[in-house]
């Protein structure tokens, strides 16, 4: 599972009304909240970002409320990966049931800038700056939620004990 | 080494018979006691539900559905999210509030008993950690993981570090649960209990009614938590008994619980709170507030709509008039309320006053509908977040407090402490 792409670089923070604002909330397919992710405090980002790109943000991105919408939103958009400080806990557990790779990586977070190209290794648990060639290991996954990650979200994985 | 409450609920939930103990940090399956969705999360989760290939819910009267976010409609699409949600209830036979019965789905629940001590609650609305309030353990997830609750009954967690707060003191005046937890916001921040369950202890909080109560768990989520708990009491067991229909149970913190930190706070140093926008973290006491101009004042959410806070509001709106330059908007949190308060003469005294009264929804405290903020305008609200955009305009600008403060300010048409009202 490798990501790799174009750094958008956000603070602390991020709150899931700046990540899909609630006015837009009356519908839930992802390529339509793509089209007004980020919109409140970056107006460039839905129409400039590209399949592959990767957010980066500082402390507790996704705070706010439980809408799902907020990784569809950003899934919509092609955001290949979100790398930051830390998650909100809501936000990080409908990123991983979505199917959206996340990953906590404080000195990738802080380092990056808007622009640089990153390259994610997600079972390794390593970020490639490959502007500045730094790497940056994180903590990897524990094994139950690398295999939700695996079976591309918590919906294939219900259904695969199911069977 | 014992247990904290919330670990001790989420033991009383493991649907293996032979475990007995969890600790922070382990990853457990746990079978849950009610489900809920609103109009905007549950049509993802029916849709994720369908992609599981089950027929059924697991038990119709542990699942809840409320339109409350957008409704009564507030335009064609919405109207659509409500219809697919409507269809699925009637469908599945759900517990189900149709406009004219519903409420904000966080008042509305507690009030009609469908929430216990010792339940766990998982809803796909971020303010389900309300039924703390209760002692139940009750958290908020997204559509997916409430679509195979739904499904199975069962959810995955995380048995979260529990943060310990304990508050020493007797409240002043004009002070309650939503200046006590704006304050506390303040002290650990937006971030200070991530991934941690709040314990609300001690002395001062014996006195707190349950609306106080219920607004300060509600808000555990603004500080990052997972749930926020009290224990049990003569005042739960007053609310509860007669109107919770299924047996409950009362768990206790062990003595020598471990908690990840201790956070102590006098509350008669706390004197009624505003935050300053963008986040509920910059609260300072309503005396610092400065000279600022309101448009709009709200009072009413899943924060501060209960018949309480209305009869707080009240009390200062009551023969006095709204400032002419601001729209004041009262929603009460569910028909019950909106009538208890006809009732007393709340309702009449607030349209005299110029206010504003309206059906219950979510609306403005989401920029919804029912007052959404324009450029540049200012806000001053009961409700519990003030994010960049939240209610309106990215440029808009809310602040929250509880309401009195609100009451205060709709009157002299800038933030203002109740005192300065009666003066």
């Amino acid at each position: 599972m490798k990501q790799e792409g174009k750094v958008w670089k956000y603070g602390d923070n991020v709150d899931t009304d700046a990540i899909i604002p609630a006015r837009y909330l009356n519908v839930s397919m992802p390529e339509e909240l793509a089209r007004h992710c980020m919109e409140d405090i970056d107006s460039a980002f839905a129409g400039a970002v590209e399949a592959g790109d990767v957010v980066v943000a500082g402390e507790n991105f996704g705070c706010g409320s439980s809408r799902e919408h907020a990784p569809l939103a950003l899934k919509g958009a092609g955001v290949s990966c979100v790398v930051a400080r830390s998650f909100a806990r809501i936000f990080y557990r409908n990123a991983i049931n979505v199917g959206l790779p996340i990953l906590e990586c404080p000195g990738a977070a802080d380092d990056a800038e808007s622009g640089h190209q990153l390259a994610i290794d997600l079972k390794a648990g390593q970020v490639r700056n490959l502007s500045t060639g730094q790497v940056y290991q994180a903590a990897p996954y524990p094994p139950f939620m690398m295999a939700l990650i695996e079976a591309g979200g918590l919906i294939p994985y219900t259904r695969e004990r199911k069977a | 080494m014992g247990h904290t409450l919330t670990e001790k609920l989420i033991a009383a939930h493991l649907p293996d018979a032979h475990a007995s103990a969890v600790w922070p940090g382990d990853l457990v399956q746990v079978a849950v006691d009610l489900v809920l969705s609103n109009d905007i999360t549950a049509p993802i989760a029916i849709r994720e539900f369908e992609k599981l290939g089950v027929e059924r819910v697991f038990d119709p009267e542990r699942v809840v559905m409320v339109p409350d976010h957008f409704a009564p409609n507030k335009d064609i699409k919405s109207a659509e999210q409500c219809r697919s949600m409507r269809e699925f209830a009637r469908a599945q036979a759900l517990i189900y509030f149709e406009v004219g019965r519903m409420g904000i789905e966080h008042v509305l629940l507690p009030e009609q008993g469908l929430v216990g001590p010792g339940d766990v609650v998982v809803g796909a609305d971020s303010h389900t950690c309300t039924y703390g309030a209760l002692g139940a353990l009750a958290t908020g997830m997204g559509s997916t993981d409430i679509a195979v609750a739904m499904a199975t009954g069962q959810i995955w967690m995380r048995v979260p570090e529990t943060l310990r707060i304990v508050y020493h003191g007797a409240l002043r005046p004009w002070v309650g649960g939503k200046d006590l937890i704006l304050h506390t916001i303040g002290r650990i921040g937006v971030a200070g209990a991530r991934y941690q369950s709040i314990e609300f202890v001690g002395p001062a909080l014996a006195e707190l009614s349950m609306a106080g109560r219920f607004t300060m768990a509600n808000m555990a989520i603004e500080a990052g938590a997972k749930a926020g708990l009290f224990a049990v009491d003569d005042v739960t067991r007053a609310y509860v008994d007669g109107r919770v229909k299924r047996p409950y149970h009362v768990y206790q913190a062990d003595d020598d619980a471990a908690y990840a930190r201790v956070v102590e706070i006098d509350v008669g140093q706390i004197e009624p709170q505003v935050a300053f926008p963008h986040l509920p973290e910059n609260a300072r006491p309503v005396s610092q507030a400065g000279e600022v101009h309101v448009d709009q004042v709200v009072i009413g959410s899943c924060t501060n709509g209960r018949l309480e806070d209305l009869r707080v509001a009240t009390g200062l709106l009551r023969g006095r008039q709204v400032h002419s330059d601001v729209r004041c908007i009262v929603i009460p949190g569910t028909q019950q309320v909106y009538l208890d308060a006809l009732r007393e003469g709340l309702v009449e005294a607030l349209v005299e006053a110029g206010a504003v009264v309206s059906t219950p929804t979510c609306g403005p405290c989401l920029g919804g509908y029912m007052g959404v903020l324009a450029a540049g305008e200012r806000a001053l609200s009961t409700t519990n977040r003030n994010f960049r955009g939240r209610m309106g305009h990215p440029d808009s600008l809310v602040y929250l407090a509880g309401p009195a403060v609100a009451a205060a300010s709709a009157l002299l048409g800038r933030i203002a402490a109740p005192e300065e009202v009666l003066s």
